[in-house]
């Protein structure tokens, strides 16, 4: 049986896991209720108090805390400890006018690395490998969360995050790197500077990769697989709940295993919020369990997925979620970097010369993705030379960037061309993997 | 009276799909618009279709309704003597004052043997334009006479 880092959690019997998830889950809420203002109103409100929660479900009374929550609490309003205790900040990828910041204590710090050293293990890497580790280290969780747990199992780590294409190559032959670990679609550009080099993937050392930070597919998989020579394996976190470190998957290859020691995971109807039976696809809502600089209760994370609580053949008992391929609220990915649809429009509305219709396709491009805006020109329209439609073109890209921190390419199209669904608008097409 | 002088070019935008053009000429065509002249400037991805019409504001009216995103331009119409180095004397007479033409076409028909070109320039010296070419004594059209034509 493949290795396991913490077996006592892992292949915990789901009864004894149950009864420590309530127990974590009171203290949680506790510490909520007698430190952070914004949960102690909504307790009031409900007129309970903490000793009201004697079960699991007792937690479904509560409403849930949403991304906006967050942004209005930025920077410190949801910290349920004094500075003097917080040792580390991040902050959540996206857009720039209203970030998320996520706090830790150093406990918080130390569990952080604990679970994504799970993740590596059961992504088999171990303290042989070399470990070349290309998310980013900075106001991101990726690099620095995957760095530590890295560290934590002993592999020899090298933190190339500032490497451009042709020297991750030359790294990778150099220090003859065992494991990859960052965004797959940078995967896949490194495959690409090592074809273009002519560098045979035979020749290197490589023999795994764990991915994560951006939604991808099966295909995708393959793609990085037989290019790189290596076994790729899907890792999940989200910055609100720490970063990388929530699930991942073992050798099965049969959804991610959650971290249910230090989440209390629930899906529920994305539209009416009512809780769905296991297997059900629906939104992933998250309740931290040991959290402690920023604890949250029911975060809405928008990913959409479904678990699965059975026992894996790997031993371990924590329930498993499928790979998330779509979310919610559309919000798109790129570079991982998070796009939300609202904001494009709130650019786009900057500009009488275009209509509020507007669609987000996310192609593949070689191996990179590129995100282009289409937008349908007003009825009636201003400039009617090219070159001052390109300059409009530009001028919306330019303002997308600097507002939103993404590079795009901006398509004019005609009105009424973009697909209107009924109700909610289709506003984002991806393309990736699909041809 | 410069204000006759300016005529107005409907101009549509076209994403580069076959049928689009098509699709104008039967819209006006079903309104009874003549188109008098028409140009298209086009990148890869998409075109503008300039035209001269007997009617710009009907024009106009109807291609929106059939959902193009129209814009309407003034534009000049100049009868330029027909023999070699007429229209040239007339864009030296425009650079001689820093008047930059912007896009220029002609018309399909020609009046009394002269060609008739369409100028664009930027509407903040459309008046000094104008005013520029009748002093050099260059015909310019009413826009009656466009339409008409
Ligand atoms: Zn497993």
């Amino acid at each position: 049986m493949a290795a396991i880092y913490n077996p006592r959690y892992e292949t915990i019997a789901r009864e004894e896991l149950q009864q420590l998830q309530l127990e974590r889950l009171q203290a949680t809420i506790n510490r909520c209720y007698k430190n952070v203002p914004f949960y102690r109103r909504r307790l009031e409100a409900l007129g309970m108090e903490p000793e009201d929660f004697q079960s699991l479900d007792d937690l479904r009374q509560l409403p849930f805390t949403t991304k906006q929550d967050l942004r209005d609490s930025y920077p410190y309003d949801l910290v349920a400890l004094p500075l003097r205790e917080v040792v580390r900040f991040h902050l959540s990828s996206g857009t720039t006018g209203s970030p998320t910041v996520i706090a830790y204590t150093a406990n918080d710090l130390a569990h952080w690395t604990e679970l994504v050293a799970r993740n590596l293990v059961a992504g088999e890497i171990t303290r042989e490998d070399v470990v070349q580790i290309f998310f980013g280290y900075g106001l991101f969780s990726g690099g620095f969360g995957l760095h530590q747990g890295a560290e934590a199992i002993g592999a020899s780590v090298l933190p190339v995050s500032e490497a451009e294409l042709p020297q991750q190559v030359k790294i990778m032959q150099d220090f003859r790197s065992t494991a990859l670990i960052g965004m797959p679609s940078y995967a896949l550009a490194i495959a690409e500077a090592m074809e273009a080099a002519g560098v045979d993937a035979n020749s290197l050392s490589l023999r795994v990769g764990l991915f994560g930070a951006e939604p991808w597919s099966e295909e995708r998989r393959q793609a990085i697989e037989e290019r790189l020579h290596i076994r790729a394996y899907d890792i999940y976190g989200l910055s609100e709940m720490g970063g990388p470190g929530v699930s991942g998957e073992c050798p099965e290859r049969c959804g991610l295993h959650l971290a249910e020691d230090h989440y209390l995971v629930e899906v529920v109807d994305p539209a009416t919020g009512e809780p769905l039976p296991e297997g059900e696809e629906g939104e992933l809502v998250f309740t931290t369990l040991t959290k402690e600089a920023l604890p949250l209760l029911r975060y809405r994370s928008g990913d959409l997925s479904a678990l699965d609580s059975a026992p894996c053949a790997c031993g371990r008992t924590v329930a498993r979620m499928r790979r998330v391929c779509c979310r919610t609220d559309d919000m798109v990915i790129i570079h991982g970097i998070n796009v939300f649809p609202a904001d494009v429009a709130t650019v786009l509305a900057s500009f009488p010369e275009v209509s509020e219709h507007f669609q987000l396709v996310v192609e593949q491009v070689g191996v990179l993705d590129e995100l282009e805006v289409r937008v349908e020109l007003a009825p009636q329209f201003f400039s009617d030379t090219i070159r001052g439609l390109e300059g409009l073109e530009q001028e919306i890209a330019d303002k997308i960037r600097a507002n939103l921190g993404v590079g795009v390419a901006v398509k004019l199209v005609e009105p009424k061309t973009i697909e209107r669904s009924i109700g909610k608008a289709k506003r984002v097409l991806d393309l990736r993997d699909k041809e | 009276m410069a204000a006759t002088r300016i005529v107005q070019q409907v101009s549509i935008f076209l994403e580069n799909k076959s049928g689009r053009l098509a699709e104008v000429c039967t819209t006006l065509g079903a309104h009874d618009i003549n188109i008098r002249a028409l140009c298209i400037a086009d990148t890869s991805d998409f075109g503008i279709l300039r035209l001269i019409v007997n009617d710009p504001a009907k024009a106009a009216s109807v291609l929106q309704q059939a959902g193009f995103s129209v814009g309407q331009t003034s534009v000049i119409a100049l009868q330029i003597p027909d023999r070699p180095g007429g229209l040239g004397g007339v864009l030296e007479k425009l650079e001689a004052v820093g008047i930059n033409v912007e896009y220029m076409y002609a018309f399909f028909v020609r009046r009394e043997g002269d060609a008739v070109v369409l100028f664009r320039v930027a509407d903040d010296v459309l008046e000094s334009t104008i005013r520029l070419l009748q002093e050099a004594n260059v015909p310019i059209l009413s826009a009656e006479d466009v339409y008409a034509l």
